[in-house]
């Protein structure tokens, strides 16, 4: 709709200009995410009238209103849950939700690993920033371990999630994991996963400079960024020589997919032969 | 149709249910075609049934992970443009309450039943109560307007079912349906011959160029008119407040503008939402004010009171809430004395103080998962005249 998608991407074409400036914080990912995400809808030609963005609560959250589609600020950790309905009520939309690793694991952490068994057609993208950010700093799931927080003020003890290995042993048909720092490479995996029939978990390390940055001591933005590359594992080299010597780095890439059944297709075939089974 | 008495033959079908499986039915008839929910006693039977018969008409069920998420997906199917609806009881309705929330703040039609069973907490899952009148009410956090239906007979719950559908829709606002454990789970013989004399209420569609489209602009009805994801307008829809953009705002007279107007927008339309229902109030010197299961033994009491010489009456809400004032005081105005009995502590009977002054108001309340007798509220009702 109004855009020439065969016309290299600008992503003005997809952002509500009268929502800007944003009001993303110095050095956030997160707009780096946004335009990944716009320039995958590109690629794919995506029709902005079909396109359905639903958020929640957070810096993650705040998102769907920049974007020139049907968007939906809901509940907090409720964005899956309001998803499955949408996407069942109307299978001819795109559907995809924009979460944070607060909103996703923590309060919507039940939604999460349903809408991975169920495997309907949504694409979760989880920003995850590592810290409860628009609530001023406090510990996420994702918080890594002796990290300082407002509420872990003398370091994090709590164990943190794998995000991705909880996708994935839950069922997700598609699940993945990139950097801001790798634009197209986090373009591509986010193509991949609106194109899988089912449900596509992406998560997206994205670094929270004035919260968790500045707590922490971790640099600047850029600083923050190089950090990404020495703390990351590229799936290409999982099982190659670099995994012996980073053992305990995050693997990123396409991480699991497979071929389960779209729930909304199989309950569309099951109504279907109802129907016709009625005299 | 009649097949087996041919003295019947052409005469509508008489058929043996249950409140729940009327409301099953009440739904469909009612054009619902999306139902989330979560197992609960006593309103399973519902969700039971829409899973059988939804996907026959081009409809969805689904059994969400938990109270929340079913309360979610119905908002969410909502604003893809589907009639849609949830049935629980009080611990799920409490889950509830955030997304019944955003329902009300962000205007998105859906239906709610809440069938209600005995409190606090997991409280008696078997057994009636009345005790979710203020919770229905006043349940999520903030001011919002809200409508609820308290049917009392299978009959009418197949009835109101469609009538919470279409105040819903017509009115951008989710209904509750409000009955509890007895009328939901008793059977009896009714005849669905005339469904309704009316069409069925169908939102309010969004015309025009979408760039001249508000999500939250209104005419004087107060209810903005609405729009399908796919239809041009891509608008947003947050739970934050907003403007009449739809984005959100902090802006204070544009808050104060857009919540004036969510607040009234009820009161607007009174005429189309309010419902009740008299029995005997004309020359009462007492009438009784109840809802559901004990309206139902009120309205034997009125019989029992009247065969004894107190002339008494029952005045029944069918829309609980907003409460029909202006009915109520026009039932009770001879009235001496007012008697709200309920499987409560004193809910109904509070709001009834407040509209009428508490001097001729006695409440009867029972909480331990038995209904009241006709003969108590009868017993009650009479010695309220004698003392009066």
């Amino acid at each position: 709709m109004l855009v020439d998608q065969t016309a290299e991407f600008d992503v003005r074409d997809y952002l509500r200009k009268e929502m800007m400036p944003h009001f993303l914080c110095p050095g956030c990912g997160h707009g780096i995410a946004l335009r990944a995400l716009l320039w995958a809808i590109h690629d794919l030609g995506i029709d902005k009238d079909k396109l359905a963005v639903v958020s929640g609560i957070g810096c993650a959250g705040r998102l769907s209103a920049y974007i020139d589609a049907n968007t939906f600020h809901v509940t907090h950790g409720r964005p899956l849950a309001f998803a499955t309905g949408l996407a069942l009520a109307r299978p001819d939309l795109q559907v995809v939700v924009i979460s944070g690793d607060g909103d996703c694991l923590a309060i919507g952490g039940n939604h999460l690993i349903h809408a991975c068994r169920r495997n309907l057609n949504l694409t979760c993208l989880m920003l995850n920033n590592e810290v409860y950010g628009m609530t001023g700093g406090q510990v996420s799931p994702t918080t890594p371990e002796t990290l300082l927080t407002t509420t872990t003020p003398r370091g994090n003890t709590e164990p943190h999630f794998d995000a991705c290995a909880l996708a994935a042993a839950a069922g997700a048909g598609f699940v993945g994991r990139e950097v801001t720092r790798h634009v197209p490479k986090l373009k591509e995996l986010i193509r991949e996963g609106l194109s899988h029939p089912g449900f596509a978990f992406i998560e997206v390390l994205s670094d929270c400079t004035e919260i968790l940055g500045r707590k922490n001591d971790l640099g600047s933005s850029p600083e923050m960024m190089l950090r990404q590359k020495s703390e990351l594992r590229p799936t290409a080299y999982r099982d190659t020589v670099d995994m012996p010597f980073r053992p305990n780095h995050l693997p990123t890439g396409i991480l699991a997919r497979n071929d389960r059944p779209e729930y909304g297709t199989s309950y569309r075939r099951a109504a279907a032969a109802a129907r016709e089974a009625k005299p | 149709m009649n097949a087996i008495d041919p003295a019947l033959a052409g005469r509508p079908a008489a058929t043996l249910m249950s409140g729940n499986q009327a409301c099953a039915l009440g739904a469909i008839a009612g054009g619902c075609r999306f139902f989330a929910g979560y197992p609960i006693t006593p309103s399973s039977e519902i969700a039971e049934r829409l899973a059988r018969s939804l996907p026959e008409v081009g409809g969805v069920f689904v059994q969400m992970e938990d109270e929340i998420a079913s309360m979610a997906a119905v908002i969410g199917a909502s604003m893809g443009g589907v009639k849609s609806m949830t049935a629980t009881s009080g611990p799920g309705f409490s889950l509830k309450q955030e997304n019944l929330g955003y329902a009300a703040g962000a205007e998105i039609p859906c239906v709610i039943v809440n069938v209600m069973r005995g409190g606090p907490s997991t409280g008696m899952p078997t057994r009636p109560a009345q005790a979710d009148i203020m919770q229905s009410r006043w349940g999520s956090h903030g001011d919002y307007p809200i409508i609820v239906l308290t049917p009392w007979s299978v009959r009418e719950i197949f009835d109101e079912t469609i009538r919470a559908f279409d105040l819903a829709e017509r009115f951008r606002t989710p209904v509750v349906l409000l009955y509890d454990q007895v009328v939901a789970q008793l059977s009896e013989t009714v005849v669905l011959d005339v469904v309704r004399d009316t069409a069925l209420v169908e939102r309010k569609w969004a015309s025009g160029p979408p760039a001249d489209y508000k999500p939250y602009a209104a005419g004087a009805d107060g209810i903005p008119p609405m729009v399908r994801p796919g239809a041009g307008y891509r608008t947003h829809t947050t739970g934050l407040t907003h403007s009449e953009n739809g984005f959100p705002t902090q802006n204070p007279e544009a808050v104060t503008r857009n919540l004036s107007r969510l607040f009234s927008k009820l009161d607007l339309n009174r005429e189309a939402i309010d419902a009740w229902h008299t029995l005997g109030c004309d020359d009462a010197e007492v009438v009784i004010v109840a809802i559901g299961i004990t309206a139902r033994a009120a309205s034997r009491a009125v019989e029992l009171c009247r065969a004894q010489g107190v002339r008494a009456g029952l005045f029944r809400p069918k829309t609980l809430w907003p409460f029909p004032e202006d009915a109520l005081r026009a039932a009770t105005a001879n009235a001496r004395a007012v008697l709200v009995p309920e499987l409560n502590a004193g809910q109904l009977s509070r709001e009834v103080q407040r509209i009428l002054g508490g001097a001729k108001v006695d409440g009867l309340f029972r909480f331990n998962g038995e209904p009241l007798l006709p003969s108590e509220i009868a017993a009650r009702a009479a010695a309220l005249v004698k003392g009066a």
